[in-house]
């Protein structure tokens, strides 16, 4: 009656917890509004709310708006990481995994892979609701795919730092909300929804410096011309060193948490 | 293993299954040592802790089809294990509901099902009964009690007597972390001592009049709380309790209450402690 546990490979065991990681957010309402819902109705709010205002009409203001709202959607999917790890913690699951015959990584590593698979849901919900809208990107659908996968790869980037932040905090609620008022400051004090020269100038040199901006201009060029510019090149080696750190950082913090 | 709230149940059951690494000792699980073959000792058991670890946002079916797959189960060796679970659990109904309608016993039967998912060889249950009706309770028990009919062998942590009494065939008494007396049942009853008498004087100021009576006629140490005087009898000196009862009579010292009966846990770890603490 008695079997002896097969040895599973840590590949299939991380895909097993990713699988179990996007039913929680399937199975969430609170999960499917941040990762889906958000994104369409950003698009749709800000699109026919400012498109006028800002740049004359909503056509005219979609090409701005399409590759600002990218940006804001995947760097809010990235947000819920902390959250979702500090509630795994707090639940008590992870100590169930914990004497699973499973490697001790497979829980994070399911919460991250997961992670890339909302931030691609994110943005193909944003990009799809401005292309609704009217949105006719001029470049091909290779450099949409380029745009997307750029945004994407910044957003993992990032899920990094708010999973190390959902392991060092304890209180899942605050890191929740924490988390929302860094990407509202971040998204919105740039140039993802509007055009910056008429800011006061202390905000214009906070709107230069932040990361947000420069990120928002590179997508922004590939979406327009194709072409991956200098500054392009600059987001993705940024991305990347947020990797180089976090990563490890993380992991570091992971197995020696309690 | 037995024993009060603190007094390290949970802490070793966290040695054993590899949660927390021991200062000192070896711990082995079917041979495998937890400090250095962490992973073969966690293909030996499943543990189900004080509270229920599921996953909320899941149904119950897909919870048990996740921990099939993570240990080591195909997938459709997990959709069957998952089913016979349900089933033996009596979860078939519930099986794809959100686990928010879910009462206290349901969660706790599913976090059992759970556990068994893999066919571990030795189960661990930390406080398995711990807050459950007194049906939900009886329920926990018939499931344990066929698991160890099928050859599982099962390691439970228990405030209670009678849980320990009627599921166990090995008792471990522990109390501030160490091991007090390990046997069975019986055994252990036996080193008890069985009864234990408690009587309640009337008036305060023949308290030690009657304490010395009680010593006098059964030469047993008697504990005073009170008014109430407590001594631990066994079945020999239980035979005298009426000779100290005329003495009290012919001393016309009266009492408003007396009780002779089983000793609580409280009891049994005073009467074991004595003299070691």
């Amino acid at each position: 009656m008695n079997l002896v546990k097969n040895q599973n490979n840590i590949v299939h065991d991380i895909l097993t917890m990713t699988h179990r990681n996007l039913l929680k957010t399937w199975h969430n309402p609170d999960n499917v509004s941040d990762v889906i819902i958000q994104p369409i109705i950003f698009t749709l709010l800000f699109g026919y709310l400012f498109g006028g205002a800002i740049a004359g009409s909503v056509q005219a203001y979609l090409p701005m708006l399409s590759s600002g709202i990218l940006v804001q959607s995947v760097l809010n999917a990235a947000s819920g990481s902390g959250q979702q790890l500090r509630d795994d913690i707090n639940s008590g699951i992870f100590d169930r995994f914990k004497t699973l015959p499973i490697s001790p990584i497979v829980p994070l590593a399911g919460q991250l892979v997961g992670d890339i698979f909302r931030l691609f849901l994110s943005g193909i919900a944003s990009l799809t609701t401005a292309f609704l809208m009217g949105w006719r990107p001029a470049v091909g659908f290779s450099s949409i795919l380029e745009a997307l996968l750029l945004a994407v790869f910044i957003g993992w980037a990032i899920s990094w730092i708010f999973a190390l932040v959902g392991l060092l905090a304890k209180n899942a609620e605050l890191i929740g909300s924490l988390s929302m008022i860094i990407i509202l400051v971040l998204s919105f004090l740039s140039n993802a929804f509007i055009p910056t020269k008429t800011l006061p100038s202390s905000i214009q040199l906070f709107v230069k410096i932040n990361p947000v901006s420069s990120t928002v201009t590179a997508i922004r060029a590939i979406l327009r011309t194709g072409i991956w510019n200098g500054e392009a090149i600059m987001v993705l080696v940024s991305g990347g060193i947020i990797v180089l750190i976090f990563l490890p950082l993380t992991i570091f913090v992971y197995q020696r948490r309690d | 293993m037995l024993g009060p709230n603190g007094a390290g149940k949970t802490t070793t059951l966290k040695v054993i299954t590899t949660l927390l690494r021991q200062d000192e000792g070896t711990v082995l699980v079917n041979g495998f040592n937890t400090l250095t073959q962490g992973r073969k000792v966690r293909q030996q058991f499943s543990i189900t802790g004080q509270t229920a670890a599921i996953d909320e946002e899941l149904s119950a079916r897909e919870n048990l089809l996740i921990f099939g797959r993570l240990n080591g189960l195909t997938g459709a060796e997990a959709q069957t294990r998952a089913n016979e679970l349900l089933l033996d659990f009596d979860l078939s109904n519930s099986a794809d509901q959100a686990l928010a309608t879910f009462s206290g016993g349901m969660r706790r039967r599913l976090d059992l099902a759970i556990s068994l998912i893999g066919r571990p060889s030795i189960l661990f249950l930390d406080e398995p009964t711990t807050g459950l009706d007194p049906r939900t309770r009886k329920q926990m028990w018939q499931a344990i009690q066929k698991l160890v009919s099928r050859g599982t062998t099962v390691l439970l942590t228990t405030q209670y007597l009678e849980e320990a009494d009627s599921l166990a065939d090995r008792i471990a008494l522990i109390d501030h972390g160490r091991m007090i007396t390990v046997g069975t049942p019986s055994e252990l009853k036996q080193q008890i001592g069985g009864m234990q008498m408690r009587v309640e004087i009337t008036n305060r100021q023949k308290l030690s009049q009657a304490e010395a009576i009680i010593k006098d006629v059964l030469s047993l140490p008697v504990s005073i709380d009170d008014r109430v005087l407590t001594t631990l009898l066994d079945n020999i000196k239980l035979q005298q309790v009426p000779q100290v009862l005329a003495q009290l009579q012919k001393m016309r010292i009266s009492y408003t209450n007396l009780t002779i009966g089983t000793p609580s846990l409280d009891d049994v770890f005073m009467k074991l402690t004595v003299g070691k603490n």
